[in-house]
């Protein structure tokens, strides 16, 4: 086995041998990455010289391949965005001060649609990313680069960002462990911002122990970030122990397992992912979620409303891409913006600017935010049933390059991924399976509720048990 | 629903191309008549959600910290002289 295939807790375990060091370790990746990278495109930029520094530097320490809008000092953060290109980031995000703290040195930028926008990282206005299982196909997205170099073994383990599924779908496409923490569970200081009530960072690994391992170094509060709480922070390593279903009220909900549409091998997987648990002890509880229709459209409404305010900061003025045509003040805005952005995020820009637009805001931003409310209040009532959710992660496995071309078809493929995001609750995508003719991984998704990650982890572990 | 793309490109400080608006208008239409969706849910008396969990202030002392260097704040500046930021004239008939 080459040092590049382990996961964190295999790599920590070798390290605390003295199997190999650190330095090894990074030296390991660097050679993978030259082999593997030019086919599959994970990594945007990888500073090898900085990486085998930090490593000489920390020998004890497991390297992380960073999503390129994780701020990381000295490094390009471009948020896969021609706007961006050159930017380098003065100073490092809350996520990698807790990493450099707990063992774990930043290594390589991950590619992803660009500010984070879109479900196959084809978004990227810097690269393509393929998906390692099959390269015909796109790995998923928006966390696209971290989930191929995962699923690739690319990389030890990788960090991503999720705002509407951008950790889970693409790790559910890619064969890896991706959890999204309940918002306010992991700083976002340092952290770009597309959809700042809804985007959450989070660990995207090999196994449910990493998982699990990296999440325990990342969360906490932070005074950088007044949405994170003081809540502690439990031993999300030790929660594993024992890890079983026997008992675990499972609750499937009506809404995302009968829907039309849904591809056929997903839903055997699914099924199958089910059974399994029941076998194991769980008890199955059908529940109901009845405000599960309106999440796409109420997430399509706040998101592009949240995004086009936070990416007003992108004026050329202070950092990024300024355009030489710029004459005066407005079009130096409007140019640079012109130039800089790619067309998804224009399109962002633009519905987000009408829905907060005079006149309309009433029926679509304030309108959206109370719909928000019911779908929380959904998922209030049903974690008074039960402990956890099954459903699929997403409705199809890794589609192929150009496969989706309307923008709407692309958004439909965060359907199961959205409604959890806004309620703020925690969710993971856990292997499930392959399809049978083509062979593509599918993961299931697993929710549970706000700062349950505990209870979360534990159950994906003893799911991850039974399905190997 | 008419969406005037022109119109709302300009709020947003985002010049367009014609080719750019002629796609995006009935993209946008579509996602605009897609999400009308929550016009059908009876919103009465609920409250907004304005965030991912209940806010409550975040205080603390207010105290001077360190803050950001300013070399390292003006890395990343397309133009600057000294320590400040290079801007195109903004006041008109004002010394440039």
């Amino acid at each position: 086995m080459e040092l590049f295939e382990l996961g964190i807790k295999a790599a920590q375990d070798g390290l605390a041998k003295g199997e190999f060091s650190a330095t090894e370790l990074v030296k390991s990746v660097i050679d993978r990455y030259h082999a593997k990278n030019a086919e599959i495109g994970a990594y945007l930029t990888f500073d090898e010289e900085q990486a085998l520094a930090l490593a000489a530097a920390n020998p004890k320490s497991v390297p992380i391949a960073i999503k390129d809008l994780i701020n990381v000092e000295g490094q390009p953060c471009t948020c896969a965005s021609k706007i961006l290109k050159g930017y380098v980031s003065p100073y490092d995000a809350t996520v990698v001060k807790n990493l450099k703290a707990n063992g774990f040195i930043p290594c390589g930028r991950v590619n992803m649609d660009e500010f984070a926008m879109g479900s196959s990282t084809e978004n990227s206005g810097l690269g393509v990313t393929r998906n390692p299982y099959d390269l015909a196909r796109v790995p998923g997205g928006s966390s696209g680069g971290s989930a191929a170099a995962v699923g690739g073994n690319l990389c030890i383990a990788a960090l991503g960002t999720d705002t509407g599924g951008s950790i889970r779908q693409p790790a559910s496409f890619c064969n890896c462990v991706g959890i999204k923490p309940s918002y306010g569970r992991v700083s976002r200081f340092g952290v770009t911002a597309f959809a700042s009530s809804l985007d959450q960072v989070g660990p995207m690994t090999k196994t449910v122990e990493d998982s699990a391992i990296l999440l325990k170094a990342l969360a906490g509060h932070d005074e950088m970030d007044g949405t994170t709480p003081h809540d502690p922070v439990p031993d999300y390593v030790k929660a594993l122990e024992g890890a079983s279903l026997k008992g675990v009220r499972v609750g499937l909900p009506k809404e995302y397992l009968e829907v039309a549409g849904l591809d056929p091998e997903v839903k055997r997987i699914t099924d199958e992912a089910i059974a399994r648990c029941e076998a194991a002890g769980a008890e199955l509880v059908p529940v109901s979620l009845p405000h599960t229709e309106y999440a796409m459209a109420v997430y399509y409404i706040i998101a592009p409303a949240e995004a086009s305010a936070n990416l007003a900061r992108f004026d050329g003025v202070r950092y990024g891409h300024r355009s030489a045509q710029a004459k005066d003040v407005y079009s130096l805005y409007t140019k640079s913006r012109a130039e800089g952005f790619g067309p998804e995020v224009k399109r962002r820009i633009i519905m987000g600017t009408y829905v907060l637009s005079s006149g309309y805001y009433d029926a679509y931003y304030g309108r959206a935010q109370k719909v928000r409310t019911l779908i929380k209040q959904d998922f209030d009532r049903v974690f008074e049933q039960v402990d956890v959710l099954l459903t699929p992660c997403a409705p199809t496995p890794a589609f192929k390059f150009a496969e989706l071309q309307d923008p709407l078809t692309m958004y439909l493929n965060d359907l199961f991924t959205i409604p959890s995001s806004l309620a703020g609750v925690c969710a993971a995508s856990v292997p499930a399976g392959f399809t049978k003719d083509t062979n593509l991984p599918v993961g299931v998704q697993l929710i549970c509720g706000g700062f349950e990650e505990e209870r979360l982890l534990k159950i994906c572990k003893a799911f991850e048990d039974i399905s190997k | 629903m008419k969406i005037d793309v022109g119109y709302v490109a300009e709020l947003a400080r985002l010049e367009l191309t014609d080719e750019e608006k002629a796609v995006f208008q009935p993209q946008l239409e579509g996602i605009v008549k897609y999400v009308e969706k929550i016009s059908e849910v009876n919103v009465d008396g609920v409250e907004p959600m304005m965030h991912g969990r209940p806010l409550v202030n975040a205080f603390r002392e207010d105290t001077v910290r360190p803050s950001l260097d300013h070399e390292k704040a003006l890395v990343n500046a397309p133009a600057r002289v000294g320590e400040e930021f290079l801007l195109p004239k903004i006041v008109e008939g004002a010394e440039s």
